[in-house]
């Protein structure tokens, strides 16, 4: 890796950078520090000693385990299924002249538009009609397939060039196979965006497992985290330290799914 | 085979049956159907009404991976994920055939290719001319009933072009195949054809072997659509069995009265002296292009009354293409004479063909 040249530009984005990361910041610092020096006003940046201690205690404190557990199953289902859904229902909206594909994907689009705190109580009423409260299962069944990752992957497969699905229909492949052999092969890089978003929205959903789990160990890392804030008393060091758990992950998708987005982009050479 | 395409009509009352091995060439402008016509042999469109019959099966209704043909597209539409192993042989993989025997065919078609040393890349790594040789490639390897090229050499360079069309042919002598080409080059068509099927507004206007089509034009356009340059066409009258079009009059035994135009090839004009007796036209030189081997001379007939709509797209002028060393200078009058045996003379109203050659 080789520094590029610093420009005017730089002198402006840096600071704006830090900014950004200063939460960041903070919350690894404090994620080290010891509960007293985390109380101080103005905060300590540089503290006294490095007090892995915390971390020790947020996974003994509660059954850190568990919620982990909870959140990579919600999210593995639920990221696996939503490409595969999605997939499937974007290459018809895309490629397939049905009766009626207009309307319906007008329709899907406007459900876009509907905040989910209108739908919370009614997915609450199905949800709970299907038995899943207090169960991981209420976190997966609503969120199998999101109309977003339809509308986006869609939009995706039309810029593909026809003759390419054409050529492989001729060449003996049906619609599936089109779709797994030509068309998803094409699409690397709009798949693990919709991967790597839906992983986010997943991972850091809050309201929803909030409302349908009640008992602690059945809860994802974000609701279990919450647990720490009290309503008389918050032990920041350990919540930090929960955090900084929490969002490992999450980094570590983003830069291997951001190598691989490049990487995708570069080999398509989509001009056939 | 016979196709009809409704609604906008883009291939209308298409009808015709093509040899086993033959290599049919639809040429036309753009817009003419041809296109369409062969993506429904295809199966890529579904004619509106007709039959399609591939050897002795219709299949209207089979998917295109079913009716055993192959086709090589304009963009050539390679798979940009696989390597070019992979893409010839991806039609094989598709129909389950062992390992063995597709990588004896992919290696059968890299042969007669060329494509040895390319095996291993990926289309992006391809030029043009290497990547429409391995779209006919991956067609070739298919060992297919038919093949369907859609104006395949049109996205190359002239010079590629030329050496392409030279191995199309070389290859269809070696795997005579039966295939329909779609082109809107006639240079291409009258080239590679067995047979020229020459399309304008969805409607076969001549279907013929290349020579019939120059020396005997069934209707105007095709006098017009091929040859280059083109035949030059001349709105005349006739009257009493004799056509007259601007200075030049020609006997057309039979024909009834009434408004016709004259054809007259540009190779088949040449510089009269004074003397001549022959039919012809007195002309002001315009451009004039040596060629080396012949020189093309435009010119524009002398106080020429541009009448009809034929001399309008014409732009009046005359094209003849002459001998080196005998060119006229630009702004000279001469006379451009014709043999009368080399005439041809169209109705006017309905472009047909009333007299030929």
């Amino acid at each position: 890796m080789t520094l590029r040249r610093i420009s005017p530009r730089h002198l402006f984005l840096a600071p704006v950078a830090l900014i950004m990361a200063s939460p960041l910041i903070w919350m690894a610092i404090t994620s080290i520090e010891k509960p007293n020096e985390a109380r101080r006003f103005p905060p300590v940046l540089i503290p006294a000693g490095i007090h892995w201690q915390n971390y020790r205690n947020a996974v003994e404190s509660a059954p850190f385990g568990a919620w982990y557990l909870n959140s990579v199953i919600v999210c593995a289902v639920v990221v696996v299924s939503n490409v595969a859904l999605c997939a499937l229902a974007a290459y018809a909206f895309a490629r397939i002249r049905f009766a009626g594909s207009n309307v319906l994907f007008v329709v899907l689009l406007a459900t876009l538009m509907v905040p989910f705190q209108v739908i919370l109580i009614p997915t609450f009423l199905i949800v709970r009609h299907l038995g899943l409260i207090d169960n991981i299962g209420a976190l997966i069944a609503p969120n199998l397939v999101n109309a977003f990752g339809i509308f986006m992957l869609r939009q995706f497969f039309r810029t593909l060039p026809i003759e390419l699905e054409e050529a492989a229909r001729i060449d003996g492949c049906n619609r599936l196979s089109v779709l797994t052999k030509i068309v998803l092969p094409l699409s690397a890089p709009a798949l693990s965006t919709l991967a790597l978003i839906t992983l986010l929205w997943t991972w850091n959903d809050f309201l929803w497992p909030l409302v349908a789990i009640n008992t602690e160990s059945h809860m994802t890392l974000q609701v279990g985290l919450s647990t720490f804030q009290g309503a008389h008393q918050t032990q920041w060091t350990i919540l930090m330290a929960g955090n900084m758990l929490a969002l490992a992950p999450m980094v570590a998708a983003f830069l291997l799914t951001q190598r691989s987005f490049v990487r995708s982009i570069a080999a398509s050479g989509l001009k056939g | 085979m016979t196709k009809r395409f409704g609604e906008v009509v883009a291939v209308d009352a298409l009808s015709l049956a093509i040899e086993d091995g033959e290599f049919m060439v639809f040429v036309g402008p753009s817009g003419c159907g041809k296109t369409t016509a062969l993506r429904m042999v295809a199966g890529l469109e579904r004619p509106s009404a007709g039959e399609i019959v591939i050897g002795d099966r219709v299949v209207n209704d089979e998917q295109p991976g079913r009716r055993d043909i192959a086709m090589v597209f304009q963009n050539y539409a390679l798979y940009p994920h696989m390597s070019v192993e992979r893409n010839i042989g991806f039609g094989l993989r598709q129909r389950r055939m062992p390992r063995a025997q597709i990588d004896a065919r992919v290696r059968e078609v890299s042969e007669l290719l060329e494509l040895g040393d390319l095996l291993k890349r990926k289309p992006a790594q391809l030029s043009g001319g290497q990547r429409q040789r391995v779209a006919m490639g991956r067609a070739l390897a298919r060992h297919p009933r038919a093949f369907l090229l859609d104006e395949p050499l049109s996205n190359l360079d002239a010079k590629l072009r030329t050496q392409l069309r030279a191995e199309l042919k070389r290859i269809h002598h070696l795997v005579p195949t039966t295939s329909i080409y779609v082109t809107h080059d006639q240079v291409e068509a009258m080239t590679l054809g067995d047979r020229i099927a020459v399309m304008a507004d969805g409607r076969i206007q001549q279907l013929g072997l290349p020579q019939e089509l120059y020396d005997t034009p069934a209707n105007l356009f095709v006098a017009g659509f091929i040859g280059s340059p083109p035949m030059n066409l001349v709105p005349g009258r006739i009257r009493g069995g004799v056509l007259t079009a601007e200075t030049a009059s020609v006997a057309c035994p039979g024909a009834a009265d009434g408004e016709a135009v004259l054809g007259v090839r540009p190779e088949r004009l040449s510089a009269a002296a004074a003397d001549d007796s022959r039919p012809g036209f007195d002309v002001v030189v315009g451009i004039v292009e040596p060629l080396g081997s012949e020189v093309i001379v435009h010119s524009a007939i002398a106080g020429a009354k541009q009448a009809s709509a034929v001399a309008a797209a014409d732009g009046g002028t005359i094209v003849a293409k002459l001998a080196p060393g005998s060119q006229p200078a630009t702004g000279a009058r001469v006379r451009l004479a014709f043999d009368q045996a080399s005439a041809y003379v169209f109705d006017a109203a309905t472009g047909a063909a009333i007299r030929r050659g």
